[in-house]
């Protein structure tokens, strides 16, 4: 990888999260050292703005930032009222604003993913989604001959079934 | 239901029974959830919100409950007794005086499971228990969450869960609140360390009120911050093992007191019981500071001729809606505080003169 000011290697790597969007600085040593990104030891310690500049630039060849989105078509919420209020307006907004928030879920929560409880209706179309897989799966190892792992993929079907008559 | 029928009672949370009730009050599980196809509450249009709560009240009733929620009107209501709901943890501050437009709550004789409508979150599920009892209010709550949503279906993400108003809640929605009396590590001065270590493992300390209030009384509200990435059983064994510390810190600072004060903790009790007993005039924080003493000594079997439903009778009856609903008419600060002398007054008369 080239230094993104010069042609000579880049040897120091730096990667931001910056309202989820992540952005990443390639640079040499000495280019690093011109923007105050190391310091001349003994120096003093890391330039937080220099670096906070860096990374809000738009460097050669990489893409500026999708732009979010103004207005929530189902609800009208903008980040800003988001922002204002810290509350969200629908459902749909946890998708539209999913670059500001899950940042802020990460700091929250420490977490991005839901570990929980889940309606039954949504129990019973990830069990059957999941039994359709099995049963392609069975299809093709039959069709390859392959009985034994056709007889493992009727067997989590089976125990599938059973979980959705128990419930 | 007449709400003036719930007066004389105490409510589940304050039986005064349970496990643990020398030191844990009470335990609250509630869940968030709100239906999907709808904007949540604070973006609903008023006729959104009516047809929210016509949805949410035909599923209570017919969602087949052991018990029998009873429906009440927020905007119908007169706001005493809106206060007087607030004040026995049936509604919140914000369903009863903040938010506007179609809201109400349900609830049963017990008092130990609402439902309130168009909350923050179109529903908002609540089970009381009096006592430690998490795995108990847990299975009740999930029994009504699953009666419920069978119903009414929820909007949930197969990522962020149950999605929630405020991102503060998405995932489980679940908070889970215990309402503790340490009156002892308060004593000791060691509640600040307490409550320091329990910021740091992310558990929110709150008065008996809430976001924002303060602790009267040495009633704390111990609840989890996170709702996001772990399971509801997940979040309820962290919660009982800070508690059950808690308490073994509570218990031992009580210990303590009495092999090092007890001439001295007596003196304190028979002087809070005197107050009680004497004073014309006397503020709701008074009352619960020196009920609190009292119910220590209770505890501590410095006193045997004061019951502890008592405590917690005088507790819940002296508060400003519970009072003026006793009174019959309205009362402003002044005069609350003569009726509330008057009240503690002839209710330690009627138990007899204390002694201690």
């Amino acid at each position: 990888m080239r230094c993104m000011f010069c042609e000579n290697p880049a040897t120091v790597h730096l990667t931001e999260q910056v309202n989820g969007t992540k952005r990443e600085v390639h640079l040499c040593e000495r280019c690093a050292r011109e923007r105050k990104l190391l310091p001349h030891p003994p120096g003093p310690p890391i330039n937080l703005k220099a670096l906070l500049n860096l990374l809000t630039l738009t460097f050669r060849g990489q893409p500026a930032a999708a732009a979010p989105p103004t207005r929530c078509p189902s609800c009208g919420l903008t980040p800003a009222a988001f922002k204002a209020e810290g509350r969200l307006g629908c459902g749909a907004d946890y998708e539209l604003f999913r670059e500001a928030l899950e940042p802020l879920l990460e700091r929250v929560h420490r977490a991005t993913r839901h570990a929980g409880k889940c309606p039954a209706r949504v129990r019973a179309a990830t069990r059957a989604a999941r039994i359709e897989a099995l049963r392609e799966q069975m299809r093709v190892a039959i069709a390859e001959e392959n009985y034994e792992a056709a007889a493992a993929a009727r067997d989590a079907i089976r125990a599938l079934e059973a979980e959705g008559i128990t419930g | 239901m007449n709400l003036d029928n719930l007066l004389p009672n105490l409510g589940e949370w304050l039986r005064g029974v349970g496990p643990d009730s020398d030191a844990v009050v009470s335990t609250r599980i509630r869940l968030a959830r709100n239906l999907v196809d709808f904007p949540f509450t604070n973006r609903a249009s008023v006729p959104q919100k009516a047809e929210i709560v016509s949805r949410a009240r035909e599923a209570i009733a017919r969602a087949g409950l052991p018990y029998q929620l009873d429906y009440h009107d927020i905007p119908a209501m007169p706001s005493l007794d809106r206060q007087f709901l607030v004040e026995r943890q049936l509604i919140s501050r914000e369903l009863a005086a903040v938010l506007d437009g179609p809201r109400g709550v349900a609830f049963d004789a017990q008092e130990s499971v609402s439902v309130m409508i168009n909350e923050e979150d179109h529903l908002r599920l609540q089970v009381l228990r009096s006592g430690f009892a998490l795995e108990d209010a847990w299975a009740d709550v999930d029994r009504l969450d699953d009666a419920l949503e069978s119903r009414l279906p929820y909007a949930y993400h197969s990522q962020f869960g149950y999605l929630t108003a405020c991102p503060t809640n998405v995932g489980t929605g679940m908070r889970a609140s215990v309402l503790l009396h340490l009156p002892a590590l308060g004593l000791t001065k060691q509640i600040e360390k307490v409550f320091r270590s329990l910021q740091k493992i992310n558990l929110a300390v709150r008065g008996l009120h809430g976001e924002g209030s303060r602790a009267f009384g040495d009633l704390y509200q111990i609840s989890n911050q996170v709702t996001l990435g772990k399971s509801e059983p997940q979040i309820l064994a962290e919660i009982k093992e800070v508690i059950l510390t808690i308490l073994q810190y509570e218990r031992h600072a009580r210990a303590v007191l009495l092999k090092e004060r007890k001439q001295g903790e007596q003196d304190r009790v028979a002087r809070a019981l005197g107050t009680l007993g004497s004073a014309t005039m006397i503020t709701a924080e008074e009352t619960m500071e020196l009920l609190s003493i009292v119910r220590l000594g209770i505890h501590l079997h410095l006193i045997e001729d004061v019951p502890a439903t008592v405590v917690n009778q005088l507790f819940i009856q002296t508060q400003a809606a519970h009072l003026q609903k006793l009174v019959g008419h309205p009362l402003d600060g002044e005069e609350r505080n003569a009726a509330r002398a008057k009240y503690l007054k002839t209710r330690l008369r009627e138990l007899g003169t204390p002694k201690s």
